[in-house]
């Protein structure tokens, strides 16, 4: 089920918003024209789309409360959005309310290296925190794809990840403190420079909850020490399976890489075609391993992990420590997605979760299911940490194409919760798997999230009919369709 | 009391030994598994009575004492480990002693990366308290380290969140939430966390506290250099860096720390202390939160009767005042802490003379709405361990 919505008009129950919001956020911070509104219409999951009632673009954390205690006020719902750069439609607008962009509130308040923090508005990139952070030798560890482009405020809302949170986790370990505007247009300050607060913990709780608790309007987030060393290497097998077996290999032998990443062959071939990236002829899998740390203890990783390689029967590994070395080795890993479009007209990307020790069977599952429909798969992955990444491919102007596609896709999602996996790793529920949710959740699992969510916002304004299943939503229907992912063909972001 | 009795469940009468800050639980009940919990709490919310937890009891003189307690819920029947080795993923039941879960995971030569703080006691304890020791810095807190855990609500319905992936953002992190929250919100089942590897071998570099100029100068060196240290301890009068990895590549680790600390008395131990992380287990405690840059001066400023240590890098800095210190010298105290911006001081425990003096146990604690919001969602007839908590939750 699709949503798409466009109105041309403000709607008239927000007509009467209109001059209140010039009044908290200036003449160009209210969007009303149809065609500035439309640049909003969707989040990186484009096949849904909603033209927004109203566009609001807040500079401070006053002008959020203020455009927040409005709609509280009106009982008219909102939607915040960061960057837009999300894959669930997470911050798909709603046609009757005002979208609440951050992207304007985009100051590097502070970089504390005494304290290993920074402070910093929802607006600014991940990637500005660790370029601002760099000079004192620190990063801001969680990377999600769309680091370039994707904001904090977003990577908070989604509880955002990365190819190397298999070491160093997700965003709920890396904020230390949070100032939010609740639904209700109240300004909350939670925790602060020391890691943890008193009382119950409202930050962990929050991060990940998809803008359905309110709006961060400050962040406060820890810094990593650079590493002294980083070593980043590829091995190439013969077949997935030896290359599966390698990543249980690493596991058991107690290496703990900052990242593990997995290619099949056609992932491998659509790389190779567009970028060239020189992988090993005849690779039907390779894994990028990523060791970070000091050295000592960095060399004696790289020595074990090419071992346990050779011995799960890789025929080829290469190692890179300098950083234009490691970079070419990513250049295929990171260029996957967008090249799977080369070889294939459509895609859809999926997202799901297998324990690491079912690596092996569902994508055997997977490669069955392939075969059974007649749809490629390519697969490239967290391998480390069990998340699934499948292209399922398919050509868009074949009558019925992408329905087929569908439903692999969630075939492959099922797969994943029958292995006691998850249906999202990372690009979260919002509204794409909202009704994917009961397939993994029972109804008193789901209603608990529920009364959390009361807590926060009693008259349901703050992003209604995401995260959690609702008959408006899901009818008597189980199951969403997904999109093909669009940021990457814009050239918006890679994804990978 | 009677309507208690539900199937699965062993119910008798509650004794001075099962006191919570000095209030007798008229009941206490053992369930043999969630399901009869669940219908315990269902059979408790029947009857309007007030419920508090225990698992290892050992920390039944933290925090506040209950208003009201008709039923103490024993968990030590919720016993059970589901180790999947393979995936480094642990299931256990909250009534799991966490020696017996370190023995098992220490099998398989892994563990969960969380240094207990008091001895004897359970999963779902250490949970439910929230606060986590010395080895933080690399894996996180214990809340970092829970991927899904089960509840049971205050009307006994039973509901997970989360799962036994490492990797998954379906849904709200509800684990978190009652992580720390005292059994205020419902009653821990379960849960599943994450696991690591045992490091190959492990040093404990340590040197003289001196005076605060002396200790400032020793972190900034630490912070400067790369050597990765599981924990940065004030731990009495030492300043303490934990490494872990393997005994080769610790070797260049240990210099390069004992070049930052300073080697004048400088020892290294390749085992930790025996008494490492735990707390203590008598007299008046705080926990104090604050930006870990300022935490050497907190601790070199205290007077004699206080001793402080803790976490520098996580901010954090226990305070423990000696058996029997008058309830004035605890508020001053507190009172020095609560009035800096940025810092926060909470009593984990308050000796009964200075609970009775009326000192405030949490300070202003900040986004207490939004806390008191949950827990009339989640607990509206206000029954589960009320008062234990921050603004009388």
């Amino acid at each position: 089920m699709a949503t798409s919505a466009h109105q041309t008009n403000i709607p008239a129950a927000l007509t009467a918003l209109v001059p209140r919001l010039r009044e908290i956020c200036g003449e160009d911070g209210v969007l009303t024209d149809l065609s500035r509104r439309r640049v909003y219409e969707s989040d990186g999951l484009t096949y849904h789309r909603a033209t927004p009632g109203v566009v609001a673009l807040p500079t401070t954390t006053a002008q959020v409360a203020a455009v927040v205690s409005l709609c509280a006020e009106h009982g008219v719902p909102y939607v915040p959005r960061g960057a837009g750069t999300g894959l669930s439609a997470g911050a798909l607008p709603h046609a009757d309310g005002v979208l609440l962009v951050t992207s304007r509130m985009r100051r590097v308040v502070e970089i504390d290296p005494e304290n290993e923090c920074a402070v910093v508005e929802p607006g600014v990139t991940n990637l500005d925190i660790t370029r601002a952070a760099a000079p004192h030798g620190y990063y801001y560890a969680p990377d999600p794809s769309s680091q370039q482009v994707c904001s904090v405020g977003g990577n908070v809302a989604e509880n955002s990840g990365g190819a190397h949170c298999l070491k160093y986790g997700f965003t709920s370990g890396h904020v230390r403190g949070l100032e939010i505007v609740t639904p209700s247009g109240e300004v909350v300050e939670l925790g602060g420079k020391a890691t943890g607060a008193h009382g119950y913990d409202l930050i962990g709780a929050f991060i990940g909850s998809e803008g359905t608790l309110g709006v961060a309007t400050r962040v406060t987030v820890s810094l990593t020490r650079s590493p002294q060393k980083t070593v980043t290497l590829l091995s190439a097998f013969t077949s997935m399976d030896a290359g599966g077996e390698a990543v249980g290999a690493i596991i058991a032998a107690g290496v703990l890489p900052s990242a593990i990443e997995m290619m099949d062959a056609l992932a491998i071939e659509a790389a190779e075609a567009a970028v060239a990236c020189g992988y090993p002829a005849g690779a039907a899998a390779v894994l990028v391993v990523e060791l970070d740390g000091p050295t000592s203890e960095v060399d004696a990783q790289v020595e074990r992990v090419t071992e346990l390689c050779a011995a799960s029967g890789s025929f080829e590994t290469r190692t890179a420590s300098g950083a234009v070395e490691r970079a070419l080795i990513w250049k295929g890993r990171k260029s996957a997605f967008a090249a799977v479009g080369r070889i294939s007209p459509a895609y859809i990307v999926q997202d799901g979760v297998v324990p690491r020790t079912a690596l092996g069977e569902v994508l055997g599952r997977i490669a069955a299911l392939s075969a059974e429909s007649g749809i490629r798969v390519a697969n490239v992955f967290h391998a480390g940490d069990g998340n699934l990444h499948p292209l399922v491919l398919f050509d868009d102007a074949e009558p019925g194409a992408g329905e087929r596609a569908e439903e692999v896709s969630g075939a492959i999602l099922d797969l994943c919760v029958e292995h006691g996996g998850s249906i999202t790793g990372e690009h979260g529920v919002g509204v794409d798997k909202a009704c994917k949710m009961p397939r993994m959740y029972s109804d008193d699992d789901l209603t608990t999230f529920d009364l959390f969510r009361r807590a926060f916002d009693p008259a349901g304004i703050a992003n209604p009919d995401k995260l959690l299943p609702t008959p408006r939503l899901c009818g008597e229907r189980p199951g969403v369709r997904t999109g093909v992912h669009p940021l990457v063909e814009s050239g918006q972001a890679e994804q990978f | 009391m009677k309507d208690l009795d539900v199937e699965g469940v062993t119910l008798w009468k509650g004794t001075e030994a099962d006191a919570v800050c000095g209030v007798v639980p008229d009941r206490v009940a053992r369930p043999k598994d969630t399901e009869a919990l669940g219908r315990l709490l269902a059979a408790a919310r029947a009857t309007g009575a007030t419920v508090t937890p225990r698992g290892g009891g050992t920390a039944l003189d933290w925090g506040s004492p209950p208003r009201s307690l008709d039923l103490m819920v024993d968990t030590s029947a919720l016993s059970w480990i589901d180790h999947n080795a393979g995936d480094l993923v642990v299931e256990v039941g909250a009534g799991t002693p966490l020696a017996e879960l370190r023995r098992t995971l220490a099998d398989a030569g892994q563990r969960l990366s969380y240094d207990p703080l008091r001895v004897g006691g359970t999963v779902g304890g250490a949970l439910a308290t929230g606060v986590s020791g010395p080895r933080r810095l690399l894996a996180g807190g214990l809340r970092d380290l829970v991927i899904g855990m089960t509840l049971v609500r205050a009307d006994g319905v039973v509901a997970r969140s989360g799962g036994r992936v490492v990797k998954n953002v379906a849904g709200y992190d509800l684990a978190k939430l009652h992580t720390g929250g005292y059994g205020t919100l419902g009653v821990i089942a379960s849960a599943a966390f994450r696991l690591h590897p045992l490091p190959p071998a492990v040093r404990v570099v340590s040197v003289p506290l001196r005076s605060r100029e002396d200790t400032e100068r020793a972190l900034a060196d630490l912070r400067a250099t790369t050597v990765v240290p599981a924990a940065v301890e004030l731990d009495r009068d030492r300043l303490c860096v934990v490494l872990e990895g393997t005994a080769e590549g610790l070797v260049p680790r240990v210099e390069e720390t004992l070049r930052a600390l300073g080697e004048d008395g400088a020892e290294v131990a390749e085992e930790l202390p025996e008494d490492w992380g735990l707390l203590p287990t008598e007299g008046t405690l705080a926990r104090v939160l604050a930006p870990p840059a300022e935490l050497p001066g907190l601790a070199c400023d205290l007077d004699a009767d206080v001793r402080g240590y803790g976490s520098v890098p996580a901010g954090t800095l226990y305070l423990a005042f000696a058996p029997g210190t008058p309830a004035d010298v605890v508020e001053k105290r507190l009172a020095a802490v609560r009035h800096v911006p940025d810092r926060t001081a909470v009593l984990l425990r308050a000796e009964p003379h200075v609970r009775e003096a009326g000192v405030d146990p949490w300070g202003e604690v900040p986004g207490l709405s939004l806390m008191r919001a949950v827990k009339d969602s989640f607990d509206p007839d206000h029954r589960l361990s009320p008062g234990r908590f921050a603004g009388g939750i």
